[in-house]
């Protein structure tokens, strides 16, 4: 046990090392000067990508969640699979080409790029709220029934609560993976911080290539760690321990 | 009171699950559906609170068809307790008691009220659980919750799917002696499925013995015990039945057939057993030690006599045995 411990610990401040070496190195080099200098565009890019991924991740939800509690009433159930294989199948085209595809439909600029992004998201979210409402004991709802609920009354005092911490965890998940994906709208011009970070791979000019990538990585464990507050504050207390079982 | 009106459930022209079924439940009193599993006592339990249709015939409940009665209105009027107990975790106990309450817009005083007479009924002190979750209770806590929640309301009568079979056999003992107090307090009509033949004697008034949706025998546990109507009730209840029935009989019905035998102050360390034990664990606790005799304490907890085996068996004999007819074996 002690052993473990050591180990995770020696891991841990590796790690902590490796990130603080990396910063003095890119401070040394003056890699983040171009958010300092060009601290107008810097906020354009960034203001842009947050758009993009708030934009695209709200219309995912809006659509994801739904769509899985539709699916999940005992009329649709039979029909869950063609869902989800539409859902997967999303998932297994590369961005890039639904980026390329879509400029055909959609021409170039932010449409193209918040719906791409919103492809992504769906599956995350939707398997999640199929997942986490499937996964509530069949006999609780058996008993909700019995005892004269509502079919919506089930839904909202039983089913969501208890599949809460599902959802939640697949929005997560969908989130931090589009702020990563939103650095791709650069290709169909609709801006944001991917455009310095391409600037940068063009240039070989690490300046530009860090002062875009290190916000987007402090962006998604940013947005990470604002959702793990909202899923305490969410889910209820009594089911919170379940889900960690 | 509900009545079962020769009652059908069949899937398509050949799965019969529910065939013919006629029986009453009395106000008030306890009927356990008996039977293996597959026989359909599950089944007809739902279909009281409309859970399962009815294919034919019909189930009256307190006067009214259930068919002219909205599935919703006719569920919040029914107590259901289920094995599972299906207590819902992101509740807290409170919330959990006072579901159907809350449904049926009970104002906050009076779900207080109610809450705090139904944990004092279990002994479980209000204050102290309302605020806490289904899983930081025990297993036995939280099926008498379950229970008590099917009483919140106070629905005249309760629906009650093998409540206790999840428990382990000390608790659920207890929680069976502790249910049956609580029914002599609160007088439901109630409608209890067992594949339990120990539980069915002991809670039921009444026993319906089910096989393949029909019924073998509508009786009293004594009756079902003594005379049973056909081959598969004697094999359902085994050669024992008679042992078994002694779990019908206490040492006080004993004492006033055939009287207790004198307390021989000069033999130390014998056993004692409370005079409402039933005569089974009375056998088994003679043939588990080593004297011969047990001494009976009364409510007062004075001794009041002896018990022998001889006298359970002479007890067996005259009154169990001579009442079962003569012509079925065992």
């Amino acid at each position: 046990m002690k052993r473990k411990k050591l180990i995770g610990s020696i891991v841990r401040y590796a790690l902590y090392a490796a990130v603080a070496a990396f910063f003095i190195w890119a401070i040394s080099n003056s890699y983040f000067d171009y958010i300092f200098s060009q601290s107008e565009t810097f906020l354009v890019l960034l203001r842009q990508h947050v758009v993009l991924v708030l934009v695209s991740s709200l219309l995912a939800i809006l659509i994801a969640v739904p769509a899985g509690i539709l699916i999940t009433r005992p009329k649709f159930k039979k029909a869950e699979w063609i869902f989800s294989n539409i859902a997967n199948l999303g998932q297994t085209i590369p961005s890039l080409a639904v980026l390329a595809l879509m400029i055909s439909v959609l021409g170039i600029g932010f449409r193209t790029a918040v719906f791409a992004l919103f492809i992504y998201s769906i599956l995350p979210i939707f398997r999640n709220t199929v997942a986490g409402i499937d996964s509530i004991d069949k006999n609780m709802i058996d008993a909700a029934k019995g005892m004269g609920m509502k079919p919506h009354q089930i839904l909202f005092r039983i089913e969501l609560p208890n599949s809460a911490y599902s959802i939640l965890a697949g929005i997560r998940t969908a989130v931090v993976l589009n702020i990563g994906t939103a650095a791709l709208a650069y290709v169909v011009g609709a801006g944001g911080l991917g455009v310095w970070i391409f600037t940068g791979i063009n240039l070989f000019d690490n300046g530009f290539l860090i002062s875009g990538a290190i916000p987007v990585t402090l962006l998604a464990i940013l947005a990470d760690y604002i959702l793990r507050k909202v899923e305490y504050i969410v889910v209820p207390k009594g089911s919170r321990r379940i889900e960690k079982a | 009171m509900i009545s079962f009106n020769h009652v059908t459930k069949s899937f398509g022209e050949k799965i019969t699950a529910i065939d013919d079924v006629d029986f009453t439940v009395e106000e008030g009193k306890i009927v356990v559906l008996l039977g293996p599993s597959g026989c359909g006592k599950t089944t007809l339990l739902r279909m009281v609170n409309q859970l399962e249709s009815i294919t034919k015939g019909e189930i009256v409940i307190n006067g009214e068809n259930s068919k002219d009665l909205d599935p919703i209105e006719l569920r919040r009027k029914i107590g259901y307790v289920i094995q599972s107990n299906g207590l819902f975790p992101n509740m807290t106990i409170e919330e959990n008691v006072m579901l159907v309450p809350d449904l049926l817009g009970w104002n906050k005083k009076k779900k207080r009220e109610r809450f705090e007479y139904l944990m004092k009924l279990i002994g479980l002190d209000p204050k102290d659980y309302g605020k806490r979750y289904p899983h930081e209770l025990s297993g036995g806590q939280q099926q008498r919750i379950g229970v008590v929640r099917a009483l919140a309301a106070d629905p005249p009568v309760m629906l009650m799917d093998e409540p206790f079979g999840a428990l382990d056999p000390i608790i659920r003992d207890k929680i069976q002696e502790e249910f049956l107090q609580i029914q002599r307090e609160v007088k439901k009509t109630i409608l209890f499925v067992s594949h339990d033949i120990d539980e069915a004697i002991k809670m039921a008034d009444k026993i319906v013995l089910l096989r393949d949706g029909k019924i073998m025998q509508f009786d009293t546990p004594s009756e079902m015990l003594a005379h049973p109507k056909n081959e598969f009730v004697s094999q359902f209840f085994g050669k024992d039945r008679a042992i078994k029935s002694l779990s019908l009989h206490t040492v006080e019905n004993l004492r006033e057939v055939i009287g207790l035998g004198p307390v021989d102050e000069s033999i130390q360390d014998t056993k004692t057993i409370h005079i409402h034990q039933d005569l089974r664990n009375t056998l088994s606790m003679l043939l588990n030690q080593e004297a011969d005799q047990v001494i009976v304490k009364d409510e007062q907890d004075e001794n009041i006599g002896t018990i022998t085996i001889d006298l359970v068996q002479k007890y067996l004999h005259f009154e169990i045995k001579g009442k079962m007819s003569a012509s079925q074996e065992g």
